[in-house]
């Protein structure tokens, strides 16, 4: 297996050990992204000389004998939405074409503290207002798996980077299946964290009380390989909680035996495709043989969930993306006539369709006459969501399903109908409205040769138990080393 | 959802609409509005809202000062300024 | 028709923290423009607030001191409107769960006392600032982002007052109060104490209250008052001629001293109060509750009570005393050295103050401390020198910050209460003047006042006059 097709995991080792150098490892995944960038338009902007650079500090700390980061040297990709200092980031909308942020995420802080190498910044749907990477104001990312489909979304150009081998990791954002979904379209890992357990300072809002950070990877010890740089407290955000951060690493190899698994009845109900189906139940027989205990559970206000997401979400979203309105920063229009015309004319031209959708769509919830029937209904089903979550959890130890009732559709094919785009997250979102952790890995590929993710959750704070679940399946299977044809035509880079 | 309801909400959204898109958006956020609709099924009278993931409480900062940033830094993605001031179209109450 | 007016009141009032409510900037007054900024307060991309603890005390503790009902579970929301010198085009605020409910202040209204109940006191952030250049044709505005973020408290009343008395009144105490408890500097010019008021009409003697009016602008106490004054005319005008009163939202025009119509209630904002997702509840309990409560000082209205009673002074001067809170520290500083209540009290608010306000400085930075004071009124109420003389002493004191006793000794100003000495100089006084003494033996009795005053000029004022009047009465026999 070629250098880039390696995990970070296996590339540190050899970093550290001097086997290679971090420098020639970004020189060639930089070939590889002139390869395949026109392709898959996975990147909105890139820094090579930056990349060069920092890859080369990092080779002559290592050559010196210091010590170094836990990602030293290792090409990272960071979703548009994710503030950078010296770096645009525009959350692919127009409103934000030119601004660069006076200050670091706390997670690029934490990147660059662990000797990481930002390679560049992903493409997303607008604001990671979607489910396809299409809403992107500038550029529609590919599937490296099938070019004419959608990389899933909003996180789909990190989904897609990694999964083509022209980044080792990536971070996303995850509001309501943006990290799992994308994941499992693309065949990768991703994981969304409990809510607080990433510090959101500088990740620019969507949905502020479902909004999280987290890793796509290769595979599953990457995963807890980046969790371990990203997770913890940060004084930044109130809603960061002072948890202590587990070791990842640690015993993810721990068998399985004896775990109940919940398999929630109204996640394989209509809408759920048949190969999609067929796949999980042969990821269930998998564990069955690794000795897990499989109970079948419901969660009964599973149905509600899409309905009180899109009121939620785009109510905080209505109100995050208020501040859009070419004063300080950002776009501004200069057909106006006042101030008032200037912000209508700004949001009007620097914001997309389903943006204004959102916006209006929570406006409308909050709006007077309306926040009792939307925006509070919706807080208390909320409620109600969660409790479901809280009774299964009493009986089993995770809940598994599809991460996705479909794998990858095609470009344009669900553009028109944006409440059937919506209902397709309608497995991932429920974790966000609990604010509990969720992983997607691999398990599988479709009629089409598509991939299919495996979706597990848990109780808050217990990503650990998640990533040992995860990595109990990826030992046994090797759906995670397949990799997507674009390779087979692009391998010269490395 | 009409005209005059898209009107009032696309004002209160700060987003002008033309003739054709408020036709096209009311069409689009009617139909997401009568499946959200959906929640009236559920009798919800004594239930909590939930507006937080997490259940905690009081998280305060000490009043210490922290340097501000440049203020050429804060001010370098203003649109328009003059001097240290951003400048906007007039404001009149 | 006569009619009563009604009015509430809505106070800002900018919170003296070292740092804004949101974020670690200064909130230092007068800084150059957009100097007290960062990404937080200038509502970057991705930033997010956390609050500041001296902010959320000092905001508890006045709710405390207005005898407000503190929720044992309190939330801040976003308020929502468009205005350029609000960074994120929210603020942070609260509206579902304020921090203080239905609290009150007892007002003292021309010698009665009335009690102005406080519908909330609640925690939110103070906007920027908008300039309008002056210059002729200039079609824009600037903003400076310095304010942004300060920790701004709203005490909402209920419509409870009737008159530019009570409103006065409240006003005055309220300030009294935030001055006291120290969370504010209320200085009026530069914006940290703001009044807005609603006011409607009502038939005398009726219950049920009239369509309310709100005026915005009000600058100063002043304008408050003739705000109101204009507002309570107008609407009796538009009622007396039958017609309605429109809810509204009028500016105060302080040049010109009238109200101009803002926005009707029809197209009043929709503000669309959600619960603040980036800000986690605060949950108060009784002992924190009651730390904050052991850090308010006894209140300016208590205090003049206590001031009447116990130190048996009159309503002006135990009022005067109790203005400012330095000056009634300074009062009882005094009274802890010796028991001379009224003429501490004279010295504080006639000369003190006096000297404090040409000064420009607390009276606790004038050079005489309460110590000084203290001996200087022994050195009278002991007739070790006249009062004429302790206004001389009081001055140099004032330039140099001298004991009275030195400055006594050094300018050899000691009473003299020599009789022989006395009355060796009424001799010759009388010697000199005899044509005076003719006319007060004739009945003029001003005569002797100038007889005297002769003496004590004589003197250099420094004989008694008590036993200068006494001697010079038996000489020239009375």
């Amino acid at each position: 297996m070629s250098l880039l097709q390696s995990t970070a995991y296996q590339i540190k080792n050899k970093i550290i050990s001097r086997e290679i150098k971090s420098v020639d490892l970004v020189s060639s995944l930089f070939t590889r992204i002139k390869h395949v960038e026109n392709n898959i338009q996975a990147f909105i902007v890139t820094d090579e000389k930056k990349a060069i650079h920092d890859a080369i500090e990092i080779d002559k700390r290592i050559e010196r004998g210091e010590e170094v980061g836990l990602l030293a040297g290792i090409p990272v990709a960071v979703k548009d939405n994710i503030c950078t200092k010296s770096l645009p980031t525009t959350c692919a909308s127009k409103i934000l074409q030119n601004f660069i942020p006076p200050y670091d995420a706390f997670i690029v802080r934490r990147l660059k503290e662990e000797d990481a190498i930002i390679i560049g910044k992903t493409n997303l749907d607008e604001f990671a207002m979607g489910s396809s990477t299409e809403n992107s104001g500038f550029k529609i990312t590919r599937n490296p798996w099938n070019l004419e489909c959608v990389p899933g979304g909003s996180s789909g150009g990190s989904a897609s980077a990694v999964a083509a081998d022209v980044a080792y990791m990536a971070l996303g954002s995850d509001t309501g299946g943006s990290i799992r979904q994308p994941a499992a379209l693309c065949g990768i890992v991703g994981v969304k964290p409990t809510y607080g357990r990433v510090s959101r300072y500088g990740l620019v809002a969507f949905g502020s009380s479902l909004d999280q950070i987290g890793p796509l990877t290769k595979d599953v010890r990457d995963a807890a390989l980046l969790m371990q740089v990203i997770a913890g407290y940060d004084s930044c955000d109130s809603t960061s909680v002072k948890v202590p951060v587990p070791d990842y690493m640690e015993g993810i190899e721990s068998d399985v035996k004896g775990l109940r698994i919940g398999i929630p009845k109204e996640y394989f109900a209509t809408g759920l495709k048949s190969d999609v189906h067929t796949v999980i139940k042969d990821a269930l027989k998998v564990y069955k043989r690794l000795g897990v205990e499989i109970i079948d559970i419901s969660l009964p206000h599973t149905e509600y969930a899409v309905a009180v997401y899109y009121i939620v979400a785009n109510a905080e979203a209505s109100s995050n993306l208020a501040r859009y309105d070419g004063v300080r920063y950002g776009y501004r229009s200069n057909n106006a006539q006042g101030v008032i015309d200037m912000y209508s004319k700004t949001r009007a031209e620097g914001f997309g369709n389903e943006v204004k959708r959102r916006i209006m769509l929570g406006n409308y919830a909050l709006s007077s006459g309306y926040y009792d029937a939307y925006y509070l209904k919706a807080s208390r089903v909320r409620t109600l969501i969660k409790n479901d979550f809280d009774a299964a959890f009493e009986k089993v130890d995770c809940i598994m399903s599809p991460t996705s009732p479909v794998p990858a559709f095609k470009i344009g094919e669900r553009a028109n109908n944006p409440l059937e785009m919506y209902l397709s997250d309608i497995y991932t979102i429920p974790a966000n409205l609990a604010g509990i952790p969720g992983i997607s890995i691999p398990c599988g590929f479709s009629k089409e040769h598509l991939p299919i993710g495996l979706q597990i959750l848990a109780k808050h704070f217990e990503e650990k138990k998640l990533l040992q679940i995860a990595y109990a399946f990826e030992r046994e299977t090797d759906f995670h080393l397949k990799k997507p044809p674009l390779n087979v035509s692009s391998l010269q880079g490395a | 959802m009409d005209k005059t309801v898209i009107e009032y909400i696309a004002n209160l959204s700060r987003i002008d609409l033309s003739e054709e898109e408020k036709v096209f958006f009311i069409h689009q956020l009617s139909n997401i509005i009568s499946y959200i609709e959906k929640l009236n099924r559920l009798n919800t009278e004594d239930i909590e809202p939930m507006s937080h993931a997490i259940i905690s409480s009081n998280v305060f900062r000490g009043d210490e000062p922290v340097v501000s940033i440049l203020r050429e830094e804060a001010l370098s993605n203003a649109p328009s300024k003059i001097g240290f001031f951003v400048k906007v179209p007039k404001v009149i109450d | 028709m006569e009619y009563e007016v009604v009015v509430g009141l809505e106070t800002h009032a900018e919170l003296s923290t070292i740092t804004k409510l949101f974020c670690g900037c200064s909130t230092k007054f007068g800084a150059e423009p957009n100097s007290q900024v960062c990404p937080v307060c200038l509502g970057m991309p991705g930033v997010l607030p956390v609050m500041n603890k001296k902010a959320f005390e000092s905001a508890m503790k006045v709710a405390l001191a207005l005898n407000c009902t503190i929720n044992k579970f309190t939330n801040f929301d976003r308020k929502s409107y468009y205005y350029p010198d609000l960074p994120k085009n929210y603020q942070i605020s609260q509206n579902y769960y304020n921090l203080g409910v239905d609290g009150y202040m007892n007002i003292d209204v021309n010698g009665t006392i009335k009690k102005v109940r406080i519908h909330n006191v609640h925690l939110e952030e103070e906007a920027g600032k908008l300039i309008h250049p002056e210059e002729v044709g200039a079609n824009y505005s600037l903003v400076d982002f310095n304010r942004a973020g300060v920790p701004l408290l709203e005490i909402v009343s209920q419509p409870d007052m009737r008159s530019t008395d009570e409103v006065e009144s409240y006003m005055q105490t309220l300030r009294k109060i935030l001055l006291y408890t120290e969370v504010s500097d209320c200085k009026m010019q530069e914006g940290s104490l703001r009044f807005e008021a609603s006011i409607s009409l009502r038939e005398k003697g009726t219950e049920k209250l009239g369509n309310r009016v709100e005026i915005k602008n009000l600058n100063s106490m002043k304008s408050v008052i003739k705000g109101m004054e204009y507002e309570a005319k107008r609407q009796a005008e538009l009622l007396d001629r039958g017609e309605t009163i429109a809810r509204e939202t009028r500016l105060w025009d302080e040049v010109n001293e009238r109200s101009e119509r803002m926005r009707s209630k029809e197209e009043a904002q929709d503000y669309r109060y959600f619960p603040e997702p980036d800000l986690l509840p605060v949950l108060i309990d009784e002992k924190w509750m009651s730390e904050i409560k052991s850090t308010i000082p006894e209140l300016p209205f208590d205090r003049r009570q206590r001031f009447m009673e116990v130190f048996k002074l009159s309503d002006y001067d135990a009022s005067c005393l109790t203005e400012e809170k330095v000056l009634a520290d300074f009062f009882e500083y005094c009274l802890s050295i010796s028991d001379r209540p009224k003429a501490f009290c004279n010295w504080i608010i006639n000369d003190l103050l006096r000297e404090a306000k040409d000064r420009k400085l607390d009276i606790y930075n004038l050079p005489i401390k309460p110590k000084q004071l203290a001996a200087l009124v022994e050195t009278i109420e002991r007739g070790i020198i006249s009062s004429t003389i302790a206004k001389e002493v009081f001055s140099e004191m004032i330039l140099t910050g001298k004991d009275p006793q030195k400055i006594i000794e050094e300018k050899k100003l000691v009473q003299i209460n020599d009789e022989g000495f006395i009355e060796s100089v009424i001799d010759k006084m009388i010697a000199s003047n005899p044509n005076v003494v003719e006319d007060y033996k004739k009945g003029k009795k001003n005569a002797l006042a100038f007889l005297i005053g002769q003496v004590m000029k004589e003197t250099k004022g420094k004989a008694n006059p008590k036993l200068v009047n006494e001697l010079l009465v038996k000489k020239v026999g009375g």
